[in-house]
């Protein structure tokens, strides 16, 4: 779900910031559409879908140093097409934002870059998987994305990580077909919840041994959100016991906000939640980069007898891109704990 | 509103009368107006273009990589220097043509631009339209002026090719035409070719080095000093404005002469208005509307003036300022609102200047007062007093701006005071002279000529301080333009020994040329010059001025010829040795180094220090200059520039020499010039610099004697009582006439005298502080007697020819109106 605001990332890099995250509602001229029933296939469908609109590859990693110290770290790659086609040289139609960002108790800090598509500069292909650009990288050997490799450097940080995981993939919704909207709205969406990271991560040249877990989206579509839908809030959770937890709700200015999640359980059975089942509630807001965002909540899910409160590891983790976002780690606590990521657009 | 309107008619009426003198002042005003509006229209010019320097989107504002043998390189560079971290954006350029003109087309990728470039492209929507396809191809609303094109248009390019549609882009130079690099490259027919490599960030310290990533194909290129431009050229612009104002201020001396004399000559028709009831308001709004409407009229004639002479002198400033700064203007004189505001706003602020002592004494006018001035002699001792102590005002101003100032704009100020102090206090030494005349004179036509010429006085004084004005500008300027043109001359024979100069394409041609010459028996030495320069960012020694320093070799063609100004015992054995540098003059005083100095130089390998041994002259260079031993530049700057050779060969055989390596290298040699050619070329810039300032010059002059003729026209009018008691005694017209002419010959030639010493100090002025201030360099101070006596010449020559007229008049005036004279009570 997250990266939803990726035309809004691309607009705000390089073309408009007015555009707003009602944007991402527009009409998709020509471009293909998500059907349900569509049945996606690996490795065929790790690579890019020039034929919608929009795309991303998201990773988020919960780390801790050799002295328990935690870190968050974010390797994200987008994917616009002004049309729908691929193409090479210069006239290619793709364009890509990259943001990568490190996240500690104190500091956060991020990169984006962006390139046009078709000339080398960046590029995403499916079997092996590889994702790159400029030099940030993510590329993997399996079909289910393990042996993985991911690397960003920027003026401040620079983590290159190594990724395994033995589960197979997560598809989200009705096979990864992912409704965001009452009026049809959706993207086809899995996730790689189970990744295990063994890498180095240094912060102002002084680097440090981590390992964690990691969690990796891959999402694509061509109006991914209705018309009165201006944001959302989105959760990954890593549960201790080895299960994994994604839920979102999309906020309308109209309606009540559009919810939905998985349950994956330890062996990486994916089950969709359902609506009534799934109870986000903010619980103390906080001025972050000048807005004031819902940084504390209370996280719900009855069919699991779950009900946990989750709290940033760093409030100020706010992407100061073009058009901002909060990402960040979380740490849950309650009836079960673990850790995660949390994303908040549209504030 | 009746009683106004009959009064301004009235007022009005006698301009009909008398229009010499209506021209007179209309001339004085419209002068005063085009010679400043042209001179601000010159700056503008200027101003704008280095703002679109600037803002021709910022691309020289970043370092950049370029090829190192010069020309295009291929795409994969900037693909393979991304994939190692380099944050560089491509760039293609190349020259298109549209219609029977020239574009420069620029090729931008959008997404990776360094911010300050990336800021000033379209965004949203716009740079998706840009993107394309058809994309846009962005330019100058001027531009699209020139093409006769509307917004979206896509003009043609040769046969096959169209531009994207026209699409207008306020920053962007005019000429300049930016598109998406892919459009680009289809229509410059460059595919997957680029020109430049922007750098948009610094690479991290560890990022891989450039040779690691992409091996000696690219080098940098630091930022332009685009942005330093209009610092550079400060102190030239401040010289036109210093000469606007002056010529703005002997404009004025006309337009003041001539509402003088006219308030004067009118007083007893407003002495007549007033006895017939018109009312102090009712005349004052006419006086008023009457100044604002000739200032109006004459305003406008002087923006067209202005206008003209801006668009005359263009081409040479822009000339001179690109040969000194590298400066380019835009061709086509563009004109602001801004500037016809201030245009017709100094009209009016100096008609009401010209003015106003007339219309206050007019509407201070008892109303049955008698309106003639009597009693002239207490009243002319009044008035001599007034202007000794302004003068002394003016001249102490002109000690203070000098004892406690320290920029250009002190320098100018203070020479402002001379010549106003000067020219106020100009009438002593001229009554002074009268009064001695007069008790010497023995004849009563001796004495009646010198108390009479006592008596003219303050009305001609005016005009005769214009002349003063003139006059000395004249002298000061001259000595200063004359005494450059020696130096600089001489200078150029020192400094340009060698017979042949040349710049390689890259090292790799260096190299093989220098072999090949090495070779040849009729080159006597080859000479490779290095050059490096201190970057901004991490210059110890001057943050806001750029510094570039040249390597040489040790070589006789530098020991025995290069001129310095100051050095010790040998210098150039320092320099061979490593650890001494010569400096500019500009540099040296801007750092305030001396012989025996010691320098921090920073470079790429750490600070380098250096000893001083030297100060040479660097005449019209617009940055600071150190030269050191070749050697010992390369050792800690590897990267340097090493492109540059000084050849040494016969004379006669230099030619051979010259084409003989353009045969052999062809472009491997990127440009060549022979001495000779460039001695020419030093001496062109130089003139084109100093050609605005002649022109100003000498309009200044032609201005003065139109004050002067003004002056002497409207007097001549006014003096016929005067002159009809002695006619009547019986001194003939023809006599009479000739006195007259005597008398104003006798006042140009003291004014001329008076000049000489003011314009030597005024050289002096400009010599020894101006130009230090504005250039960083001293003049040798050069007088130049020959030009005094032109200068003499000149004064009676203008003298002469504004007393034409009015003499001529005098000698045909009908005996009718002399006698008439005796018959009006006036």
């Amino acid at each position: 779900m997250r990266g939803l605001f990726l035309s809004l990332a691309l607009c705000a890099a390089s073309f408009a910031h007015a555009e707003g995250f009602a944007g991402l509602g527009d009409e998709a001229r020509g471009f293909a559409e998500p059907q349900p029933g569509h049945r996606l296939v690996f490795p065929r469908d790790h690579g890019a879908h020039p034929q919608f609109r929009i795309e991303w590859w998201y990773l988020t990693a919960n780390l801790k140093d050799e002295s328990g110290k935690s870190y968050g770290a974010q390797w994200t790659l987008f994917r616009h097409a002004r049309a729908p086609q691929d193409g090479e040289g210069w006239d290619s139609p793709q364009a890509f934002v990259a943001h990568a960002a490190v996240t500690t108790d104190t500091l956060h800090l991020f990169a984006e870059t962006r390139a046009r598509g078709g000339v080398g500069q960046a590029g995403v292909e499916a079997a092996p998987f590889r994702a790159f650009i400029d030099n940030w990288s993510f590329s993997a050997t399996e079909s289910n994305l393990s042996g993985a490799s991911i690397a960003a450097v920027a003026p401040r940080f620079r983590y290159t990580l190594a990724l395994a995981a033995d589960e197979p993939l997560a598809l989200h919704g009705e096979a990864g077909f992912s409704r965001k909207s009452e009026s049809g709205q959706a993207s086809y969406y899995y996730s790689q919840p189970f990744f295990r990271v063994d890498g180095a991560l240094a912060i102002d040249a002084a680097e440090r041994k981590v390992t964690g877990r990691a969690w990796m989206d891959h999402e694509w579509s061509s109006r991914p959100l209705a018309a009165d839908q201006k944001g959302w809030d989105w959760f990954s959770l890593h549960l201790d016991g080895g299960a994994a937890l994604m839920l979102f709700r999309l906020r309308s200015d109209k309606t009540l906000p559009f919810v939905s999640g998985s349950f994956i359980s330890a062996d990486g059975a994916a089950r969709a939640l359902a609506r009534d089942d799934i109870f986000l509630e903010p619980l103390e807001q906080s001025l972050v980069s000048g807005r004031l965002l819902p940084i504390r909540w209370r996280v719900r899910v009855a069919s699991l007898r779950l009900d946990i409160e989750a709290k940033p590891l760093n409030s100020q983790s706010f992407m100061g891109t073009g058009l901002g976002y909060f990402e960040g780690p979380i740490a849950v606590f309650g009836s079960h704990r673990g850790e995660g990521y949390l994303e908040m657009t549209g504030y | 509103m009746r009683q106004f309107l009959y009064a301004l008619a009235t007022l009005a009426s006698h301009w009909r009368r008398r229009p010499g003198q209506f021209a007179a002042l209309f001339v004085g005003l419209a002068i005063a107006t085009a010679l400043w509006s042209g001179v601000a229209a010159l700056n503008d010019q200027a101003r704008r273009s280095y703002d679109h320097a600037a803002g021709a989107l910022g691309l020289g504002a970043s370092p950049s990589l370029v090829a190192a043998s010069g020309g295009f390189f291929v795409q994969d560079m900037f693909i393979a220097l991304r994939r190692a971290g380099w944050k560089v954006s491509p760039i293609l350029e190349g020259t298109i043509r549209l219609g029977d003109k020239s574009y420069r087309l620029v090729g931008v990728e959008p997404l990776t631009l360094p911010k300050i470039s990336s800021a000033k492209m379209p965004t949203g929507e716009a740079l998706n339209d840009f993107l394309g396809p058809p994309g846009r191809a962005l330019a100058a609303p001027q531009t699209l002026r020139a093409l006769g094109l509307a917004m979206g248009a896509t003009p043609r390019i040769g046969d096959a090719d169209r531009l994207p549609p026209l699409a207008i882009a306020e920053d962007l130079s005019p000429g300049m035409i930016v598109v998406d690099i892919g459009v680009a490259q289809r229509l410059l027919h460059r595919p997957a070719r680029l020109s430049r490599l922007l750098i948009a960030e610094e690479p991290a310290p560890d990022a891989p080095a450039l040779a690691a990533v992409i091996g000696e194909a690219l080098r940098r290129v630091e930022a332009d000093e685009a942005p330093e431009l209009a610092k550079l050229t400060d102190s030239f612009h401040l010289n036109l404005t210093a000469f606007g104002l002056l010529a703005y201020v002997v404009g004025l001396f006309i337009a003041h002469a001539s509402f003088g004399l006219a308030f004067e000559q009118r007083l007893p028709i407003i002495r007549t208005l007033r006895a017939i009831g018109a009312s102090l308001r009712a005349l004052t709004f006419a006086l008023i509307a009457e100044l604002t409407l000739l200032a109006l009229l004459a305003g406008v004639a002087g923006m067209i003036g202005g206008y003209l002479i801006a668009a005359a002198l263009l081409p040479d400033m822009a000339a001179s300022l690109e040969g000194l700064y590298g400066a380019e203007l835009d061709g086509a004189l563009g004109l602001a609102p801004s500037w016809w505001i201030s245009g017709i706003g100094m009209a009016l602020i100096g008609a009401v200047i010209a003015a106003a002592s007339g219309l206050v004494k007019t509407l201070r006018l008892p109303v049955l007062a008698i309106a003639q001035p009597f009693a002239w002699r207490e009243a002319q001792r009044h008035w001599l007093y007034r202007q000794a102590a302004l003068a002394a005002l003016a001249l102490l101003g002109a000690a203070a701006a000098l004892l406690l100032g320290e920029g250009l704009e002190a320098g100018f100020v203070s020479m402002a005071g001379l010549l106003l102090g000067a020219a106020l206090a100009l009438p002593l030494p001229l009554a002074a002279m009268l009064r001695l005349g007069e008790r010497r004179a023995r004849g009563p036509l001796t004495k009646w000529f010198f108390a009479d010429a006592l008596q003219q006085l303050p009305g001609l004084s005016l005009a005769l301080m214009a002349l003063l004005l003139a006059l000395s500008t004249n002298i000061g300027v001259g000595s200063m333009v004359e005494g450059f043109r020696r130096t600089f001359a001489q200078w150029l024979d020192q400094r340009l020994v060698a017979e042949i100069y040349f710049e390689a394409a890259s090292e790799t041609d260096a190299h093989r040329i220098e072999t090949w010459l090495a070779r040849r028996e009729d080159v006597a030495a080859i000479l490779p010059l290095c050059k490096a320069k201190t970057t901004r960012r991490a210059s110890a020694i001057e943050t806001a001025w750029p510094v570039e320093i040249v390597g040489a070799p040790p070589h006789e063609t530098f020991s025995a010829h290069f001129p310095l100004l100051e050095t010790r015992a040998d210098a150039w054995g320092s320099v061979a040795r490593g650890d001494a540098a010569l400096v500019s003059e500009q540099l040296a005083r801007r750092l305030r180094l001396e012989l025996g100095s010691h320098l921090n130089i920073p470079t790429p390998t750490g600070d380098w220090r250096v000893e001083i041994v030297g100060l040479y002259p660097d005449y019209g260079a617009a940055k600071g200059q150190l030269r050191v031993d070749r050697d010992a530049l390369v050792s800690r700057w590897p990267d340097a520039r090493k492109l540059d050779y000084m050849l040494r060969a016969k004379a006669e055989s230099a030619p051979d020499v010259m084409l003989a390596l353009q045969s052999e290298f062809g472009a491997g040699v990127a440009r060549i010039i022979d001495q000779a050619a460039l001695k020419q070329r030093s001496m062109t810039i130089f003139e084109r610099t100093f050609a605005v300032t002649a022109a100003l010059d000498a309009l200044t002059l032609v201005v003065s004697a139109i004050a002067l003729f003004a002056s002497l026209t409207t007097l001549a009018a006014a003096r016929t009582p005067q002159l009809a008691p002695l006619w009547a005694a019986g001194v003939s017209r023809r006599s009479l006439s000739l006195l007259e002419f005597v008398r104003v010959t006798l006042f140009a030639a003291a004014t001329a005298l008076v000049s000489v010493p003011l314009g030597l100090a005024l050289a002096y002025d400009l010599v020894a502080i101006v130009n230090v201030r504005a250039f960083g360099w001293r003049l040798p101070f050069h007088v130049f007697p020959s030009q005094w006596l032109e200068v003499f010449a000149l004064a009676l020559l203008t003298a002469a020819l504004a007393a034409l007229l009015p003499i001529r008049r005098l000698a045909r005036i009908a005996p009718a109106s002399l006698l008439a004279v005796f018959a009006n009570e006036r």
